[in-house]
């Protein structure tokens, strides 16, 4: 059944791996993405990779569907034994200031996972999280493998104002926000990189594939951080 | 050498084609709701198709001229007059130095162009100057227009001269719309009475509707299951129905991806219908196939290209 090819308006074709989140599944998303970047196919406007599907927005008075639909399965076929398996993943470290003004909802977090606000953030902070994809807004981070004990619903209703920078949790999912924004997420802590949306798109610090693992910083460092960057 | 901005209108921004090419970093395209008005009113005064433009919305502004210059207005009728006389909508006409330029309310349509010889010339902010208002990204300073504002046009780039189009190149706008829409991604995650219903019912613009997309009031879909699903990418024109069942078309500023099942895609040459609609306004989707959507889109193509080579004639 998979992959299989979907139809999103007559200039959307989307290639789907599975229904699941899943780094494997994932990893077969970012490949393809990549492989048709390197090596472009005729007629191929722009292409989006997401959690376990891949949208290519194409021109089909270019590229009829049916031709460049082949052409994709064909590349996967081909390139499935000629990828080297596991690349080493890139590692981006997001240093963190937690609680405070800055994370409002940590105190929430710990009481209702029943553990010291220490631990939450020693368990936020204990491993690279997958970057499956980015969206919702420029550079923000769908990361997945949250530890099970601090995963915390959404807020019920959401913050109208979220600042830049701000770090959150949602179910078991983490990321933080790059440009300010209404958001549901709740919010332990705030990085000092927030780049905003162009500087973060003319320079990505990372890519779907990629990991991030937070480092907890204190005030004085996160200020320091703040001030190098202007 | 500018447009000096008296009054922007209920909510002006400048917007081209789009910000293609970063919708894998999070970045939504933006451009112009209305491609094909956006397009022809470029083309009246001489411009190639994809330059820059102010885009009002509902209520239009009014602005000062402060030198000689070509313009040409398409999209809604915003009974826009150049000192104190009416100009025909879809026209070109020539503004001089202080000359006023006004727009009132939307009296068919919802969205107004207004495009100046040699295009407005602010900064290309990746690849476009597209205004991107949730991400403060592009046009002028990543925001809407403001009373005061002054913006540059640049060098007239083909001759340019008062016209009007041909009628039959004019879209009306009326408010009873049938939006053709290709199923998928994710019909099947909707029980077959949902597709019918979806294909038969009418639907009403609420007034939650702006750039981002369109939320209707009608009959509400069932999905067979649950109506979130692993997110994914969000194509122009998207229809996503979340659990409470109505439908909402995602437009220019969509984010890039997201976790609603999508019942089905209104095709890109259709989406200035969505561009133009406003409250209260009632929908009829029509499935169609993608043979068609591509025929379609083809046409839309062919249509411009004769505007423009009637254009050329002319001048």
């Amino acid at each position: 059944m998979y992959p299989r090819l979907l139809q999103a308006g007559e200039q959307g074709l989307v290639i789907e791996f599975g229904d699941a989140i899943d780094p494997a599944l994932n990893q077969r998303v970012v490949e393809l993405a990549a492989s048709l970047s390197n090596e472009k196919l005729g007629g191929i406007l722009e292409i989006v990779p997401t959690y376990r599907s891949l949208m290519v927005y194409f021109d089909p008075l270019v590229a009829p569907r049916d031709k460049l639909g082949a052409s994709i399965l064909q590349r996967l076929s081909k390139g499935a034994s000629t990828e080297p398996p596991n690349a080493p993943a890139m590692i981006v470290e997001i240093p963190v200031c937690y609680g405070g003004d800055f994370g409002p909802d940590l105190d929430y977090v710990a009481t209702r996972a029943g553990l010291t606000i220490d631990k939450v953030v020693a368990l936020h902070c204990s491993r690279p999280y997958r970057i499956y994809m980015l969206g919702f807004m420029p550079g923000f981070p769908y990361l997945g493998g949250l530890p099970k004990e601090i995963a915390t619903p959404r807020l019920d209703s959401p913050r109208t104002k979220v600042p830049a920078g701000s770090v959150g949790i949602a179910g078991d999912q983490t990321g933080f926000y790059p440009v300010e924004s209404p958001g549901g997420w709740r919010i332990i802590g705030r990085t000092p990189l927030a780049l905003g949306a162009e500087d973060f798109l003319q320079a990505p610090l990372y890519a779907p594939g990629d990991h991030i693992r937070f480092t907890s910083i204190d005030r004085a460092e996160y200020e320091r951080l703040a001030k190098a960057r202007l | 050498m500018s447009v000096f901005v008296i009054d922007p209108g209920a909510f002006t921004t400048v917007q081209d084609e789009g910000r293609w090419g970063y919708q894998a970093a999070g970045m939504p395209v933006a451009g112009a709701m209305d491609r094909y008005a956006h397009a022809v009113a470029n083309l009246l005064c001489g411009n190639p198709r994809g330059l820059a433009v102010l885009e009002m919305t509902l209520k239009g502004g009014t602005f000062r001229f402060t030198e000689d210059r070509h313009s040409a207005i398409a999209g809604a009728d915003m009974g826009a007059s150049l000192d104190g006389e009416p100009i025909p909508n879809w026209s070109c006409f020539r503004a001089r130095a202080g000359s006023i330029v006004h727009f009132d309310f939307a009296r068919e349509g919802c969205r107004a162009y207004l495009a100046i010889e040699g295009g407005f010339d602010l900064p290309i902010v990746l690849g476009s100057r597209s205004t991107h208002t949730r991400s403060r990204l592009g046009g002028l300073e990543g925001r809407a227009l403001r009373s005061g504002d002054r913006i540059e046009w640049g060098a007239a780039q083909g001759p340019a001269t008062p016209r009007r189009l041909f009628a039959q190149f004019a879209p009306r706008h009326g408010d009873e719309l049938v939006v053709r829409v290709l199923p998928g991604p994710q019909d099947d995650l909707f029980v077959d009475e949902a597709i019918a219903l979806f294909f038969s019912a009418i639907y009403e613009v609420t007034n939650e509707a702006d750039r981002m997309g369109y939320r209707l009031e009608g009959p509400a879909l069932a999905h067979r299951g649950r109506a979130d699903i692993v997110s994914d990418a969000i194509a122009p024109g998207s229809i996503q129905v979340p659990a409470h069942g109505r439908p909402i078309v995602m437009l220019s500023d969509r984010q890039t991806t997201g976790g609603y099942a999508k019942i089905g895609t209104v095709i890109g040459p259709d989406l200035r219908l969505f561009a133009q609609a406003k409250a209260k306004d009632r929908i009829r989707f029509a499935r169609v196939g993608d043979e068609e959507a591509v025929a379609v889109l083809r046409d839309e193509r062919a249509r411009l290209d004769l505007v423009e080579a009637i254009l050329r004639e002319e001048s």
